[in-house]
């Protein structure tokens, strides 16, 4: 295999001095704007691309960019877990338990659990990458609209335990969601959906303003609503252990399956041209819980929920790189970004790149796993300065969130209108805190709710209207049946129960009060 | 896909317009001498005197910051137009002020437009970016603003448009597919860019020279040109259209075919030999896919001429020529009343199609 040669003479360009420094720069970039709300890895590689230009220097470009986009995917778990307000849609499902975790004391096993198993989740789907991006790609690019909708609709039915306590509660949750993913062009017809004739909606509302309406602002009122009630700093912290302490022997015995989990999860979603990231995270969040032995512990902070997740979402960058790499597809905003600076560099990733720009290809997939190493050595160290915003007084700490939200969602709508539309979304999701709505279902909503509405609405007009189309493809029909099926397994205890004339015993729905 | 908008330029630019001017305002020599009290009074700076003066030649421009806006994210065409526009006008010492380019996305480019019309109005140090697709935008999005409120100045660029089927489809020629399209509508699939774009502009103007439907042409809009190339694969198009670069690497590596470009002449799209035109294909149909430069409305006609003579410069240019060959963008030049009949041409063309597509309702 001429792979790994191809590889070694990649490590050997990326090990030089002065890529080197590319990569520390955008690791280190990526971290830091992976920790503001609202500014992602598209923006920073967005704004960098002007000066990359006049640097002339494409392999220090991309090798700086995977440091970004990977940075960032380190970084974002950070403010997920420590405040409650993750910047993007691919940290929402780490918020959920890593929150709870750093509420009980636990903030350093959790931003660890973090960082390695994004460094595992990193470097395993960077060797799979290494391996097998044709093969995947080719893969990836059999699954049409249909196929598309029968996934989203998978994700959807699967990831209802987000839904929380009250089916209720999480269902209004959902269609606010679902609501808020309406707003805009309608993409196939081009139709204006709930604008109110400005121009400023026709875009829709950014799934970044959502997130960071709902939970930056919103968390910010919500804390600020109960101050008085509240200790004056936010959590005390579980005395460190020094060393290598981090995780416990219990946390790492609890880590590593979900961290390989995630990956398997991450790596093919991120490799489908419609896939992204933030679809495997909540899949792998609702797949640990239903694992975990200790279900209690969900809800209160399990280890688990974040540390599949977290994998999930870094495994999912080395995927979208497949079928960037081998067939010019860009499959997230950063990837599409990133398309533009190959073209600027007059390069043009597509089936030809590997035998065309061999060095390139080699050194960005070489700079992968340099860049995992310089990330876990950043960010464990790290763990020690971001528990210390813990201690920072509470509305100090609130007051800086709001304007870095503010500043956040500024910079990447590049409008006052969006300011606001977040603040009026924050105002909303305050609300939402206060009588106990869940958060999580309206992100999925808005993420997965137009995604399966496009796909769906796509199919019909491809297929002249015939339904059928659902179920003559043995891939689509394979995904709708496993829909059935995820529908229909909370139920069976019952079923089988009933089937032998016995009355339903003690096990529950999906959706019971307390699960 | 939307968090790639932003603009850190526009937050450079939201200072008092009249303070860069006078800073800068000492250093103008003679020629300018007469602007001097009123830019540092006026922010509107001296053109209006000027033009007011009769003679247009006069005018000295730019006396401070030109703002160059591009209507879309960074790294679209728009943008990478606006970026090229600054470093040539910069590097090249076209002007001794600076350029700054900032990016108001959305909806088709017609956010940015209407801010030029309404915010902009009389200030001759705001240009814009703008292109065929801003027609379809402001048709679509029923837009209140047009393109016929700015100063037209000039035409830069174009590139082809390129229809493709994948490499084992029956269709060897454009005229086995449109032949199909006429007879069955229904069984082919197009694909390409969003709703109302260049690609299905593109399908329309073809469907009518075919003596198809143009409303029965079964389209399906993607973002980005990701999506379609991934739709085509797979099998869900029958054929997609997209700008003439987009496919080069698929058509070369065989996985996909190009049937015809749109241009005026046929250039190489992948397959080492150029592709015959939509011309040649026998449709009596050409689409450029073009991009110019406007500036803001209400501006005086001295300083009409001085930008349309800054950008006729900018054309003339060594550098602009190395930026045309290197982003592979074809000489579209147009300026002044020319580029005014283009635009209404163009203007009129594309809304006709658009509404005969039914999406102009």
């Amino acid at each position: 295999m001429n792979v790994f040669g191809d590889l070694l003479s990649g490590f050997g360009t990326v090990l030089e001095p002065q890529y080197l420094l590319y990569a520390a720069i955008g690791v280190t970039l990526g971290t830091f704007v992976g920790v503001l709300p609202g500014i992602g890895p598209a923006l920073t590689i967005a704004l960098l691309l002007p000066v990359t230009f006049n640097l002339d220097d494409p392999i220090g470009t991309f090798i700086m960019f995977a440091g970004i986009y990977y940075g960032a995917m380190y970084g974002g778990s950070t403010t997920s877990i420590l405040l409650n307000t993750p910047g993007e849609s691919a940290s929402v499902a780490t918020a959920i338990e890593g929150y709870q975790m750093a509420r009980r004391g636990r903030a350093r096993a959790a931003l660890a659990t973090a960082a390695i198993g994004s460094f595992v989740a990193g470097t395993i789907s960077t060797l799979l990458l290494t391996l097998f991006a044709k093969p995947v790609a080719s893969l990836a690019v059999e699954f049409r609209a249909a196929d598309y909708f029968a996934l989203a609709l998978l994700a959807m039915v699967a990831v209802t335990a987000l839904v929380g306590r009250s089916l209720v509660r999480g269902l209004i949750s959902l269609s606010l969601g679902l609501f808020l993913g309406l707003v805009g062009l309608d993409e196939l017809t081009g139709q204006a959906r709930f604008s109110f004739g400005t121009l400023e909606l026709l875009d829709g509302i950014d799934v970044v303003v959502i997130i960071v309406g709902l939970f930056a602002i919103g968390e910010t009122l919500y804390v600020a609503s109960r101050l008085g009630q509240l200790p004056d700093r936010v959590t005390p912290l579980e005395p460190a252990r020094g060393g290598f302490g981090w995780l416990s022997r219990q946390d790492w015995a609890r880590s590593w399956r979900p961290w390989l989990r995630g990956t398997a999860v991450g790596f093919p979603f991120g490799a489908l041209p419609s896939g992204g990231a933030d679809i495997p995270t909540f899949l792998s969040y609702t797949y640990e819980r239903h694992r975990a032995k200790n279900k209690a512990e969900f809800g209160k902070g399990a280890i688990e929920g974040v540390a599949g997740p977290e994998a999930a979402n870094n495994a999912a960058f080395s995927g979208v790189l497949v079928p960037l790499l081998t067939l010019g597809i860009p499959t997230s905003a950063t990837a599409a970004v990133m398309l533009a600076a190959f073209q600027i560099f007059n390069v043009q990733p597509g089936p030809q790149l590997f035998d065309k720009s061999p060095e390139l290809v080699w050194a960005l997939i070489a700079s992968l796993y340099v860049g995992n190493v310089l990330l876990l050595l950043l960010n464990l160290p790290l763990i020690r300065l971001w528990v210390k915003v813990l201690q920072i007084p509470r509305p100090i700490l609130y007051a800086g969130i709001l304007v870095f939200a503010t500043l956040g969602v500024y910079a990447a709508t590049n409008s006052v209108t969006q300011v606001l539309i977040a603040y009026g979304i924050g105002v909303l999701g305050f609300f939402m805190r206060h009588f106990e709505f869940p958060i999580a279902p309206v992100i999925l909503g808005a993420i997965l709710g137009p995604m399966m509405e496009l796909q769906f609405r796509r199919t019909l007009v491809l297929s002249n209207g015939d339904l059928s189309v659902f179920v003559t493809r043995p891939l689509t029909a394979v995904l709708l049946g496993l829909v059935v099926v995820a529908v229909l397994v909370p139920f069976l205890p019952r079923i089988v129960a009933r089937l032998r004339g016995r009355p339903a015993t003690a096990e529950r729905l999906a959706f019971g009060e307390d699960d | 896909m939307t968090d790639l908008r932003n603009a850190p330029g526009r937050l450079a630019a939201s200072r008092p317009p009249g303070v860069p001017g006078r800073g800068t305002a000492g250093r103008r020599r003679v020629a300018a001498l007469a602007c001097v009290p009123l830019i540092a009074v006026a922010a509107a700076g001296c053109g209006d005197t000027g033009g007011a003066g009769g003679d247009s030649a006069a005018v000295k421009y730019p006396t401070r910051t030109i703002q160059l806006m591009a209507p879309a994210a960074p790294g679209g065409g728009w943008d990478s137009t606006a970026r090229a526009m600054q470093k040539t006008l910069t590097d090249g010492k076209l002007v001794t002020e600076s350029v700054e380019v900032t990016n108001v996305t959305g909806a088709g480019g017609t956010l940015g437009l209407s801010q030029l019309v309404t915010k902009n109005k009389g200030d001759a140090h705001h240009l814009m970016v703008t292109g065929l697709v801003m027609i379809g935008g402001v048709v679509t999005n029923k837009s209140p603003v047009n393109l016929g409120q700015t100063t037209p100045i000039a035409t830069l660029t174009a590139e082809q448009e390129v229809v493709v089927v994948p490499a084992n489809s029956k269709y060897q020629t454009l005229q086995e597919l449109m032949a199909d399209a006429k007879a069955n509508p229904g069984s082919i699939n197009w694909g390409g860019g969003s709703a109302g774009g260049t690609d299905q502009i593109l399908v329309g103007l073809l469907a009518k020279a075919a003596g198809a439907d143009p409303k029965a042409m079964k389209y399906v809009a993607y973002s980005g040109g990701g999506e379609s190339k991934a739709a085509l694969l797979s099998g869900d198009l029958t054929a997609a259209v997209s700008g003439a670069s987009e496919y080069a690497d698929l058509v070369a590596g065989g996985q996909v075919r190009a049937l015809a470009v749109s241009g005026a002449t046929g250039i190489d799209v992948g397959a080492g030999k150029p592709a015959p035109t939509i011309k040649e294909s026998g449709y009596d149909v050409e689409l450029m896919n073009w991009r110019g430069v406007v500036a803001a409305p209400g501006i005086s006609d001295g300083e009409r001429a001085a930008i349309i003579e800054l950008v006729d410069k900018l054309h003339a240019s060594e550098q602009w020529k190395q930026t045309l060959a290197a982003q592979k963008w074809d000489d579209f030049y147009r300026s002044g009343d020319e580029a005014k009949a283009y635009f209404d041409q163009e203007s009129k063309r594309i809304t006709d199609v658009l509404t005969e597509i039914g999406l102009a309702g």
